[in-house]
């Protein structure tokens, strides 16, 4: 067995792989004594990460990018060796803007153009009648919930600094802000948009799939001087995660990885909610509307676990449309650097190969991602908060 | 805010017990300005509204996430928020990560006057972690006694025994096997339980 580690958990489903690694005895298999332990903030995660408390931390890849690349809070350079999930988060609307929205769309109500068109509508009708504006939740700064709900709303002409309010929620106060009235939406992880269909209190408008096809979501993440020090371990928690990640990819194991994620001490929710989740199958409205897609939360299926510099390409773009960085060609090297698909590779022994630029990202609006010209793609899109 | 002035302390905190000795603690220190926020709704705009000059929040808050928002470029903030240390105080991170609870300074307030400040919580927050711990292990004494009282009468109900006879047995049997009285008198009752 090697020294102790302790790795931190958001309590979120798409902490799936880690949790089931552990609870499975797949890293103690691998000789690692692991505790998880659960946290309450992303910025507690990010900051035991940072000071050494953590070795490692199921983490927003946004944060991983930002904390590289000291945006927000004190530079410390993170690893990604293992991507934890791919896409895995919904839009979440109130019963009345639902109804807002439904009445105002113009075509297929799971197509995001026509929603976001039609949100713009309903944001216009609101101003003109003097109401305050909406308000939407998100998860943190440096999420991609934050990315998903602009991007979407602003590709219908909804300036999300302008015409609406994004506010950051922590996950477990989402479904109460929506039933009081204090958000009118929010775009969260599971399992937090079931709970609020099942409470009556929300619609699931989109799951983010609907917005973009490949969305890296959360990452094991590891302090990079860590990772340097101890290749054996990382590579060793590594191979356990992919393990796990399998196996929660097998159709007969779901039952079981529900009930592992369902403990109190981890997800803490309905192991029924979680394995809904698992198996891309959600109830998307109170009156018990079911939708089902493969694409909801790609755990390992699709080789959503190999880390994809892309993705944190498309993730940095982000951060300069909105105004949070600007572009510079070395903050760009460090964004990529931060996912490793070549630790990946090397402790899984195969030879990976990077997906093709062209639809690794696949947005519903807008030209093919380009991470060679971040500007130039950047100035395709009307809406932003990009600074000189 | 002028030099010599307090500066305006918010305290973010759903323990109103921990605020209460927090609060305490910065008044007799000399801050007088000190506000104490128990509701979590709302939270951005009734700081904004104070508009306090350092903001203390405990880290079991999961509203410490929300007021990484400040951080961010916005219409809604009028006056930017950082960190409360800079890289090289990485004592204080930690210091302060150990005893449960993270500070921001507002722009404007320079670091050296945080320092005091934010020491005085991690001393607050750490006896009240004391506290607790010790009101804790005084509550679960006090489970151990009914425990032990209970087992009592059944030993005594069912041995005949004296209370006194009925105590120094459960002793003895603690002592032989290298456990505590009370879970003697636990396992007493379990299997008292499972007898019925």
């Amino acid at each position: 067995m090697t020294a102790p580690l302790h790795i931190g958990f958001i309590p979120l489903v798409d902490a799936a792989a880690l949790i089931v690694a552990v609870d499975k005895g797949f890293t103690a298999a691998e000789g690692l004594d692991v505790t998880l332990v659960r946290e309450v903030s992303w910025s507690n995660v990010r900051d035991k990460l940072n000071i050494g408390l953590f070795d490692a931390a199921h983490l927003l890849a946004p944060v991983a990018i930002a904390s590289s690349l000291g945006l927000g809070h004190v530079k410390v350079p993170i690893a990604a060796p293992f991507n934890l999930g791919l896409n895995g988060n919904a839009i979440t609307v109130s019963p009345a803007l639902h109804a807002a929205i439904v009445g105002e769309v113009d075509g297929d109500p799971f197509d995001p153009m026509a929603t976001a068109q039609a949100l713009s509508r309903v944001v216009a009708a609101r101003r003109k009648s003097g109401a305050e504006p909406l308000t939407f939740g998100m998860t943190f700064p440096f999420s991609t919930h934050n990315y998903q709900l602009r991007f979407w709303m602003a590709a219908g002409g909804v300036d999300p600094d302008e015409d609406v309010h994004l506010v950051v929620l922590p996950p477990p106060y989402m479904v109460d802000s929506l039933a009081s009235g204090h958000v009118d939406g929010f775009c969260v992880g599971a399992p937090w948009n079931s709970v609020a269909v099942d409470l009556g209190v929300g619609h699931i408008l989109h799951f983010v799939s609907d917005i973009l096809v490949r969305a890296a979501e959360k990452v094991l993440a590891i302090r990079q001087n860590w990772a340097e020090k101890n290749p054996e371990v990382v590579a060793a928690l590594i191979r356990a995660t992919h393990r796990a990640a399998e196996f929660i990819e097998q159709p007969q194991n779901r039952a079981e990885a529900a009930r592992i994620l369902a403990q109190p001490e981890r997800i803490g929710v309905d192991a029924d909610v979680i394995q809904r989740t698992l198996d891309g199958r959600l109830k998307i409205s109170p009156d018990g509307t079911m939708r089902e897609s493969s694409r909801y939360l790609l755990v390992a299926r699709e080789g959503a676990a190999r880390p994809e510099p892309l993705q944190a390409a498309w993730l940095y773009a982000q951060m300069v449309r909105w105004g949070q960085t600007t572009i510079r060609p070395e903050a760009l090297r460090t964004a990529h650097a931060v996912f490793r698909p070549d630790l990946y590779d090397a402790a899984l022994g195969r030879q990976g190969k990077s997906t093709d630029a062209s639809d690794a990202i696949g947005a519903f609006a807008g030209p093919a991602f380009d991470a060679d010209d971040i500007a130039g793609h950047l100035a395709a899109f009307e809406i932003g908060r990009r600074k000189p | 805010m002028s030099a010599d002035q307090s500066p305006k302390i918010v305290i973010v905190d759903e323990s109103p017990i921990r605020a209460a000795i927090l609060e305490e603690g910065l008044r007799e220190a000399g801050y007088s300005d000190v506000v104490h926020i128990s509701e979590m709704q709302s939270l951005l705009a009734r700081i904004y509204a104070l508009d306090p000059d350092v903001i203390v929040i405990d880290l079991e808050n999961p509203s410490r996430d929300v007021l990484e928002q400040m951080f961010q470029v916005s219409r809604a903030v009028r006056r930017p928020i950082a960190m409360f240390v800079d890289q090289s105080d990485a004592a204080s991170i930690q210091a302060s990560v150990d005893a449960g609870v993270s500070a921001y300074i507002v722009d404007g307030l320079k670091k050296e006057r945080l320092k005091p400040i934010l020491d005085l919580c991690i001393s607050r927050f750490n006896a009240f972690a004391k506290l607790q711990d010790e009101l804790d292990r005084a509550k679960s004494a006090l489970e151990d006694r009914k425990v032990i009282d209970r087992a009592k009468g059944i030993l005594m109900k069912l041995k005949g025994l004296t209370e006194e006879e009925a105590y120094i047995l459960l002793r003895s049997t603690a002592m032989r096997e290298k456990k505590k009285i009370g879970e003697i008198a636990q396992s007493i009752l379990t299997a008292s339980e499972m007898l019925k």
